[in-house]
């Protein structure tokens, strides 16, 4: 089991917050101590001391050591951040002033995020005006939206809960208005959701081998940028084959 | 302010700058003057006129942020007043403040000079600052209404927006001329002008400090020239350099602007650290601590400053292997400032120290740009920065580094150097109770932003949600403090420069150069050009001048 990210980012800040509580008391409290001790009406002749080579080492030395510290363990939980599950479910983030549109490989659309309980989620995100930024505080992490990338991260969800996302790169009059719901519900009730479609386009499920391959096609391109728009564009040619695709896997997963 | 009309022989060397006489008179004396310290003077005055607007800009927002939804104005509004406050408050006051006041006022008194290398460039700098702060003012009142991009101009958003952007970006491109030509005035001050004996290491750490400044100004300024032409034209013309539409890459607008704007944060450090070299020193009655130390670190920080601006761009979408190298340099760019911190406490060790009001906004910049330092740390950790990035996290962070650090030291430098720079002295009671609301008020202004960050809490939104609401009140409720505190502290100058009474050549018992000329000084600085046989802050034979009360 991998190490929670919500865990890991917190765990990385109250220790870099430690240190520096511990750093800040003994800078302040040996000033003011100084300030006291050495004031002018009780220590009138100063003595001359220009400095001191031991103390400029150690005073060197242990830093480069705290922040070398502080370095390793934020890399790791970065580390941890960035190496997305390979069986994240995947969902597409589009950021225009001044909603976020979410879109499943179903093709399927909404304003509001909803997410299965318990599962690895992968947000590719994009964006088709200016400069957005996909942050979910109560995940701890965020990622621009661009226009003319596919940027990403992933998240673990955990049990049904609601949450917000939130634009977190400014981008005109209504930035602070541009939230979106996020609504962490059980997987069944999910994949009802999600499969919920108007009836006209429904169809029948078959050929099973030629979903399977498309699915990892969208996946591999998913993780390369550059070619990011040419996989959008063969996902709109086979819209039909990928619905099968995920009808057949979720019929897949609910068992 | 004496106008330059007393009649006294101009070749009397016991007049001072102010009422010596010129080749013009009135008003002419000082708009075509060559002199540093009226060049200085003029600076200090458009400064704190260009800070006094951005803080009161500042006091409007923090008002629109008591209670959620509109409280005083439209979204739109709010965008452009804290797009204006950051422009007026960055590119009029933080980076021009300490070098262009006191660093042209003081650098060539501390080297033992009679005025900058090239005294005319000086006088043009100011005019492209004044030119550029005017093209500024103008863009407000013209075109498609006032700029509403955040300070930092990003792309597509600065190109598509039908706000005056290219006369206000256009202004920023004629401040940063008068940016490189100071510094190129200060680097060939050093190189060239020092009095007989100023070896390098028996320059004062402020002169130091003003080196390290000067080079990150002549080589990194012209990086956001081009960057910002670059985007007047491409508004105008659509060229596609940054705008996707056109294959252009935003990514790369944000490298450029970073590539400048990270030096450009330590060009408005660096002299506010030399200015704390110079005080504590002057109140410990001490040689600093480290000397050796604290001038390299001002170039170490310097040179490791051009290599991490990366850092503000981790949720970007740049390549995770950048990140990496860019977190390790971030978490070296710490240790200098770390490094003096240390020396700084160290130098009070075993001194004799007397709070002043300039010691006592030293004292408070130590522990507030500490907590900015500190705090810094988070944001250049991979893992938590794409948390924190572009939340009121970092917006609590610069203000505690950049108005903590750069603010509170122009506050203590005009204390310092007030009585030198205007032959007065003023009330120190008043000046001292000044301090202490600032620094409330500071704290309560500031310290709950980090909070909001770490909740999630975005930056530059108009609107928030109920659930920050607690932290807002506090957070405005400061901002009136602060704000009184800095009301009664230029109140109190003001009023020292109309009846305060005249202060003595060395009032604080300084050791450096400027001490040791008149107050204020005369023309040419020295009566002769001085020679300095020790190091710039050799107390052993110091009487301290004790103020006549």
């Amino acid at each position: 089991m991998r190490p929670n990210i919500v865990d890991q980012v917190d765990q990385t800040f109250w220790l870099i917050t430690g240190i520096s509580i511990i750093l800040l008391l003994i800078i302040t409290i040996a000033m003011l101590y100084f300030v006291y001790k050495y004031n002018r009406k009780r220590h009138p002749v100063a003595e001359n001391i220009e400095g001191n080579t031991t103390l400029e080492i150690v005073w060197t030395i242990i830093p480069v050591i705290l922040v070398l510290i502080m370095f390793f363990v934020s890399w790791s939980g970065f580390k941890n951040m960035r190496d997305v599950p390979k069986d994240a479910m995947v969902v597409s983030v589009t950021g225009q002033m001044w909603k976020w549109t979410f879109e499943y490989d179903n093709k399927k659309k909404s304003d509001t995020l909803f997410l299965p309980a318990n599962k690895d989620v992968k947000f590719e995100i994009k964006s088709v005006d200016v400069n957005h930024s996909f942050y979910l505080p109560a995940f701890r992490t965020k990622e621009d939206a661009i226009p003319g990338r596919v940027n990403h991260y992933w998240i673990r969800t955990n049990e049904p809960a609601v949450y917000y996302a939130a634009c977190a790169e400014y981008c005109g009059l209504n930035h602070s208005y541009m939230y979106a719901p996020v609504i962490v519900i059980p997987e069944k009730k999910f994949i009802e959701w999600k499969n919920y479609t108007p009836p006209d386009t429904t169809k029948s499920v078959t050929t099973v081998t030629k979903t399977d391959s498309l699915k990892t096609d969208t996946l591999k391109t998913g993780n390369v940028n550059s070619l990011n728009k040419d996989s959008l564009k063969t996902g709109n040619v086979k819209t039909d084959s990928l619905k099968k695709n995920s009808g057949k896997k979720d019929t897949v997963n609910t068992k | 302010m004496a106008n330059g009309t007393i009649a006294v022989s101009p070749h009397t060397a016991e007049v001072d700058f102010y009422n010596v006489r010129t080749k013009h008179k009135g008003i002419l004396s000082w708009l075509l003057t060559i002199d540093h310290k009226r060049i200085g003077i003029m600076y200090l005055f458009a400064v704190v006129f260009f800070f006094l607007v951005a803080m009161t800009i500042g006091v409007f927002m923090r008002l629109e942020m008591l209670t959620p939804g509109e409280t005083i104005m439209k979204p739109q509004t709010y965008n452009s007043l804290f797009t204006l406050h950051g422009v007026i408050m960055i590119f009029l006051f933080i980076i021009p403040a300490v070098p262009a006041v006191f660093g042209n006022f003081f650098l060539p008194i501390q080297l033992g000079a009679q005025d900058v290398q090239f005294p005319k460039l000086n006088l043009l700098s100011w005019y492209l600052y004044v030119i550029g702060a005017v093209l500024a003012l103008t863009s407000l009142f013209s075109g498609g209404g006032i700029m509403d991009t955040g300070w930092t101009f990003y792309v597509p958003y600065s190109i598509r927006t039908t706000t005056n952007v290219s006369l206000s970006v256009f202004a920023a491109f004629v401040l940063g001329f008068a940016t490189i030509l100071t510094g190129l005035n200060f680097i060939t001050t050093i190189h060239r002008l020092r009095c007989p004996g100023m070896t390098w290491f028996r320059m004062p750490l402020f002169a130091w400090a003003l080196y390290a400044t000067s080079w990150i100004q002549v080589l990194a300024t012209p990086v956001i020239g081009i960057t910002l032409i670059l985007i007047i034209l491409e508004r105008a013309f659509g060229i596609g350099i940054f705008d996707p539409a056109l294959g252009g890459d935003p990514l790369l607008y944000q490298h450029m602007f970073w590539i400048y704007s990270h030096p450009a944060v330590y060009i408005m450090i660096l002299p506010a650290m030399g200015v704390v070299s110079e005080i504590i020193p002057t109140f410990s009655k001490k040689a600093i601590f480290g000397y050796v130390p604290i001038a390299i670190s001002s170039l170490g920080i310097a040179l490791v400053g051009y290599l991490v601006w990366g850092h503000h761009m981790f949720s970007s979408g740049i390549s995770d292997t950048s990140r990496v190298i860019f977190s390790l340099l971030t978490f070296f760019v710490a240790l200098p400032s770390g490094i003096k911190i240390f020396n700084w406490v160290a130098t009070m060790y075993k001194g004799s120290i007397e709070v002043t009001a300039p010691m006592l906004y030293v004292l408070l910049f130590i522990f507030i740009f500490s907590i900015g330092g500190l705090t810094g740390l988070s944001l250049g950790a991979l893992n938590t920065d794409l948390h924190l990035t572009d939340t009121y996290f970092v917006v609590a962070h610069f203000h505690y580094v950049m108005f903590g650090g750069m603010g509170i030291i122009f506050f203590a430098a005009l204390h310092y150097w007030f009585p030198k720079m205007f032959g007065k002295m003023y009330n120190e009671k008043v000046a001292k109770t000044a301090a202490i609301w600032i620094g409330i008020g500071f704290n309560m202004l500031y310290f709950p932003m980090f909070i909001m960050g770490y909740l999630g809490q975005p930056r530059r939104y108009y609107d928030y949600l109920p659930e920050f609401q607690k932290y807002h009140i506090f957070s405005t409720v400061g901002s009136w403090v602060l704000v009184s505190g800095i009301l009664i502290m230029y109140i109190n100058l003001a009023i020292a420069l109309k009846r305060g009474k005249k202060a003595p050549d060395n009032p604080w018992g300084g050791t450096t150069l400027e001490w040791k000329t008149s107050s204020p000084p005369i023309m040419e600085n020295f009566k002769e050009i001085p020679t300095v046989t020790t190091g710039p802050y050799d107390h052993s034979n110091m009487e301290s001048q004790e103020v006549k009360k």
